[in-house]
Order: structure tokens, then sequence, then C-alpha cells
């Protein structure tokens, strides 16, 4: 039987898989492995920063800084690997040590400060994005040959569709999501984080390790996701990514999480990124819409998935209400 | 009332404090800070600036304390700029007088603060969800106005709403301050104030006591909306065209902060307009020391943030608590019960 905390993601999921539909009848083309490689690579950013998006949200928090921690990314790599000699590979692995410790840091705050996620990480945003200015104001480009081998490595589909190294490591980092909240101590205190503070420290989950490691989840995250733009780009600029928290927030949303926590998937992520992605692809294909109709029916698929949320935690306590109809009614 | 008027003064003195030190700071940096002067039929001075260039963060706080009061959150105010703007400014295009520009562009505002109101109170969303819709959606649709370019206008009833002054003073100053006292007295000299309190501090016993809570937090939302809308016209007028992608970027962020740094809880509950006021005059402050201390402006972004999170980190219930209890634990012990006596009607 299929249970009702499962129905938004069944129902993301044949979402887009109607939409693909819908869209494949009207251009056949878009059947063809490109158009999927392309999804997963176009999205791999989005998708990596929206796993750890997906990790806040359920423990019932919310992450502004991620956009500009991306941004703040690029930069520091393209800078650093322009004015010193070192190896990529150390430039990531400082820059995810410095991403990480900056989300344990605003985790630490609001645990510890019992200040709102949304403040804390408010001010983490223009921090971050303040960082990156610093750094430099230009776009800078990155030129290093290890990154054009990177950027080469592709495992080609029949069809044609390359399938890149990016889009790759977004599907590992699903993957990694979902183990980790499902089949680890550390998912589910944060579901139990996610479902209420008081019930959780009743339970004995240790709220500020969980705390501090979700909101370092999230910032190392952003880190990744930072790396694989800047991979994307070849450059590192202190204006890209402006409210990619945004579309990391909708696609959580669209992946059927709620944004009080404790109920949500990893995996609707995943397809709420993609339904994203083919919104955008759509708008290509058909070349005669405007770009802020994505905005649009972004916003109206919000809308219609937070309506079926709703209509669904609605039908699950009506069916309760007999048994608690008099305290209902006094 | 001499009460009345203390126990205001008392509320505020932390916000007070904040700006006369953050004003100190701009006068540190540059000495003629505080110098006003009365040419070309205006008035003139870095004080008046900051005053006018923080009408529109102002403006968005008056209806944004109102919601956060009812333990909501309007992220959508910066998209209703957009939209308003671009209405404002495709209604004067048309040939319309600045009246009806101005009466369209409010209009429309109003709509979305319904929209927002509508989806909080009778669907029952969460207001951070509820409003993001619009928040997503809200720059489509001002794109879908101005048909994706800037529309300029020269209607000059529609600029001097952004531009003009009036006796000498900028128009934008008295637009928030007359609309920050009628709101205020709105909500004080009447029950509505304690009305709104009431259902951010507990909305079923609210509702049980009697409280149409529906009504009232769709007008809250309305509110914002309408304030929104204002700020989204000044906007449009200030610069004589609507900007569908940058008209209120990241404002309702600034506008929240103001809230907050009025001392405001996001939790909802007691609220103050005139300390939500104060916050987004510090906030203005904030910027106009970093413009006047002649540091390149890639350190703006930094600079705030630190002083934002220090303003924060005093301002949080834990470090509250702590100072409560070094006070305390400083004083002699008969003194603590009457303190707290004291503390409990404020």
């Amino acid at each position: 039987m299929i249970r009702s905390t499962h129905l938004p993601l069944l129902i993301t999921i044949a979402t887009f898989l109607l939409a693909f539909t819908l869209c494949a009848s009207q251009y056949p083309a878009m059947l063809s492995t490109r158009v999927v490689a392309n999804l997963l690579t176009d999205n791999a950013f989005l998708g990596i920063a929206a796993v750890g998006m997906t990790f806040v949200i359920l423990s019932g928090g919310i992450d502004l800084s991620v956009g500009s921690v991306i941004a703040f990314t690029g930069v520091f790599l393209a800078v650093i690997l322009r004015d010193t000699s070192i190896h990529p590979l150390v430039a990531f692995v400082l820059v995810l040590a410095i991403t990480i410790s900056f989300g344990a840091a605003m985790g630490a705050m609001i645990h510890y400060l019992e200040m709102p996620p949304f403040i804390v990480t408010l001010a983490g945003m223009f921090l971050a994005r303040g960082a990156a200015y610093v750094l430099s104001t230009d776009s800078v480009p990155i030129t290093h040959e290890f990154y054009d081998t990177l950027q080469s490595l592709y495992w080609k589909a029949p069809g044609g569709g390359r399938f890149r190294l990016t889009g790759i490591i977004m599907l590992l980092t699903f993957l990694a999501g979902i183990i980790v909240a499902h089949r680890t101590r550390f998912g589910q205190n944060v579901y139990a984080l996610g479902g209420g503070l008081s019930t959780a420290r009743l339970m004995g989950v240790p709220l500020a390790r969980t705390t501090i490691g979700i909101y370092a989840t999230s910032g190392g995250l952003a880190g990744l996701a930072g790396i694989i733009f800047s991979l994307y780009t070849s450059a590192g600029y202190s204006l890209a990514t402006v409210g990619v928290e945004l579309d990391a927030i909708a696609a959580v949303v669209i992946g059927g999480t709620l944004l009080t926590g404790g109920t949500g998937f990893v995996a609707g992520t995943f397809f709420g990124i993609l339904i994203m992605g083919l919104i955008q692809t759509f708008i290509v294909f058909d070349g005669t819409l405007s770009s802020w109709w994505t905005k649009i029916v972004i916003g109206g698929l919000l809308f219609g998935f937070i309506l079926l949320q709703k209509g669904l935690t609605w039908a699950t306590t009506l069916r309760r209400k007999p048994a608690t109809e008099f305290a209902a009614q006094s | 009332m001499t009460a009345h008027v203390h126990n205001t003064l008392r509320r505020i003195t932390p916000q007070l404090i904040i700006l006369a030190a953050v004003l100190m700071l701009n006068f540190m940096v540059f000495p003629d800070f505080f110098r006003i002067e009365f040419q070309n039929g205006r008035l003139f001075g870095n004080l008046i600036d900051v005053l006018n260039r923080g009408a529109p963060t102002a403006l968005l706080c008056i209806g944004m304390t109102l919601v956060i009061a009812t333990r909501g959150i309007d992220l959508s105010v910066g998209a209703v700029m957009a939209i308003a703007g671009a209405v404002a400014a495709s209604l004067a295009v048309d040939g319309h007088g600045w009246q009806v520009a101005l009466t369209g562009a409010l209009a429309v505002g109003a709509i979305c603060g319904l929209w927002n109101g509508v989806l909080v109170a009778v669907l029952r969303i969460q207001p951070i969800v509820a409003t993001l819709v619009l928040m997503v959606a809200g720059r489509g649709i001002a794109q879908l106005v101005t048909e994706g370019t800037i529309l300029t206008f020269l209607d000059p009833g529609l600029i001097h709403l952004g531009a003009g002054t009036i006796l000498g003073i900028p128009t934008p100053i008295l637009i928030w301050i007359a609309l920050g006292l009628a709101v205020t007295a709105a909500v004080r000299k009447t029950a509505l104030g304690m009305l709104i309190e009431a259902i951010g501090i507990n909305e079923s016993s609210s509702r049980l006591a009697g409280i149409n809570s529906r009504v009232l937090i769709i007008s809250v939302y309305l509110i914002s909306g309408v304030c929104a809308a204002l700020a989204g016209v000044i906007v449009a007028a200030d610069i004589k065209g609507a900007d569908a992608n940058n008209a209120g970027l990241w404002l309702e962020l600034d506008a929240i902060l103001a809230v907050v740094i009025g001392g405001n809880s996001l939790l909802g509950g007691r609220f103050s307009i005139i300390a939500s006021l104060l916050g987004a005059l510090i906030i203005q402050s904030v910027n106009s020391v970093i413009l006047l201390s002649g540091m390149p402006p890639e350190f703006n972004l930094v600079i705030k943030a630190l002083i934002i999170i220090a303003i924060l980190v005093i301002q949080s219930p834990t470090v509250k608590h702590a100072l409560y209890i070094l006070r305390a634990s400083a004083e002699p012990q008969p003194a603590e019960p009457i303190k707290e006596a004291k503390e409990s009607p404020q």
C-alpha cells in the first residue's frame, strides 16, 4: 500500500514523467540522450546545493547563504589558481574546508545564540558575497590544464549525449544524500529535529552536534557546487549565482519536502531539479517564449505542490477527526 | 499619557543608542555629516540623504512589522515593488495621469497582499512558503508587464513622488514618515495593535477569545502589499523608469533585518513600528558610513555583514539572558523581586 508520506514524492515523479512526455510529444528531439545529458550537466551545481538545502529544510531550518557561497568558491578558486601555483585538488580541499567551517559557524550561532536560521544565514549570505567581492570584482578566468582534463572527462552515450563528470558527481551526491538521510544516525537526528525541537531533545538527540553538522553539510555541499560551477563556466565571478538559494528551496519544495521540516525525501529534490531543468529546456526548444515564463511557471508549480501537500495533510487529519472532534469544537 | 511615552522611549532605547553610535561613526569619518543646507528650494545634507535613501526600506518595514507581529513573514515585498513599479510606469507611458498610475500600482499591491493573505489565513499555508510563491513568480510577472524592457516615463507628477520636494523636503521622506505615523496611530490608538499581538502570541487562543484572526491576518498582508507598492512607485519614480529585474532586489531581506534590528521577535507578538523604522535608518546609516569612509566598495558587504552580526549577537536571547543574570547577580538580593515586578508590565 502507498503510504501518504510517499504520495508527494510519487506525485513529483509522476509530474516529471508527464511533463517530459508532453514535451517529447511536441518536440520528439527531446527524447535524445543529448537532452538528458545536458539536463544533468546544466543543473549539476544546483542539484548538489539542493541536496544540502534538503537536509537543512528537513531539520526545519533554512539556508539563504548557498548562492553566495557558490560564488565565493568560484572566485576563491579562480584567484588562488591565478596567483599561486598550487594544484587545483589542493585548492578544492582548501575551499571545502573554508565553506564547511563557514557552515558550521552559522550552525553554532543558530544553536548557541538561539537565533532564527533565517536571519543568521541572511548575514552569512552578505558575508560570503562580500568576501567574494573583496577577492575580486572582475570575472576571473580559470586556465589550468587540470581543469581541461576534468572538463574533457565524459562518457559518450549512444545518440551523442555526453554524460560529463559534473553530472555524475551530482548523481553520486544525491545517492550519498539518500543513504545519509535514511540509513545513518545523523539522518534520523535530522528528521527528529525537524519533527520538533523539544521532542528531539527529550529523545536524546544531540542538538548542538546535529545543528552544526546540518549547516556544515549545507556549507560543504555549496562549496562542492561552487567547484562544479567553476568547472562548468571555467571562471569565477562574484556576481554569479545570485538567487540560487531560492531555486534550491523551490526544487526542495517541488520535490515534496515540507518547509516545516520533518517530512520529505532527498530523492524528491532530484526530481524537483529535473522538473525545473525541463521547464528551461522546453523554453529553449520552443524559442518563442520569453525567459521570464520560467519564473512564472516555477512559481505556479510551487503553488500547486504546496496546495497538494496542504490537501494531503488536511485529508490525513480529516480521517483521524472523529476521535478529536469534541476537542476541536470546544 | 506620560507613562505611555516613557514606555515607548524605554522600548526604543537600544535602537536609539545603536543609531546614535552609527551616526557618530559617520561623523568621525566625515565631519560635515550633520550639516544641512537649504539650496535651490530644497534641503541638502547627508542626514537628509539617509532619510531619503532609506525610504523604500522604511516603507517596507512598516508592513513587515505588522506581518511579523502575527508570526508571519512576507518574502514577496521586493517582487511586489517590481510589479507595482512596472504597472505605474506602463500606465504613465499609456498617457494616464500620475493619480491613475499611483492608484493602479497601489491596487496591484493590494491584490498581491490579498493573495498572500488568503494563502496564509484561509489555506493555512506557512507564511514563508506562501509568500515564496509570489517572490519567485513576481519578477516574471513584472517582466511580463514591462515586456522585458526598462520602461521609462516622463510624467512630472509621478517623478515628483520619487525625486521631488514639498516645502523643501524630499517627498519620499514625507511619505514614509506620514505612513509610519498613520499606521502607528491606527494600531495604537485602537485595539488593533493588541489584537495583532494576540494573534502572534497564540493564534488559536486569540480565536477562542473572539478575535477574527482570519480577517486581521489578511489585512496585515494587504497593508504589507500596499506599502511595498508605494515603495516600488518611489523607486521607479526616482530613476524615471521601471526595472523589473533590479527594482527592490533583496530589499525584503533589508526590511526583515530592519524589523529584527528594531528588536521585534520573528516569532511574533509584541511589536513596535517606530523601532523598526529606526532599524531601517540604522541600516541606511551603515550604508552611508561605508560610502563616506571612502573604503573600496568591495568591502561594503563584508562590513555590513559584520556590523549586522554584531547587532544581532547583542540582541540574541542567549546574550540578553546572560546580561540579565550578570546584572541581577551584581545587585543586592532584595532588589530583585521589585525589579522583576517593574519588568513585567513593559
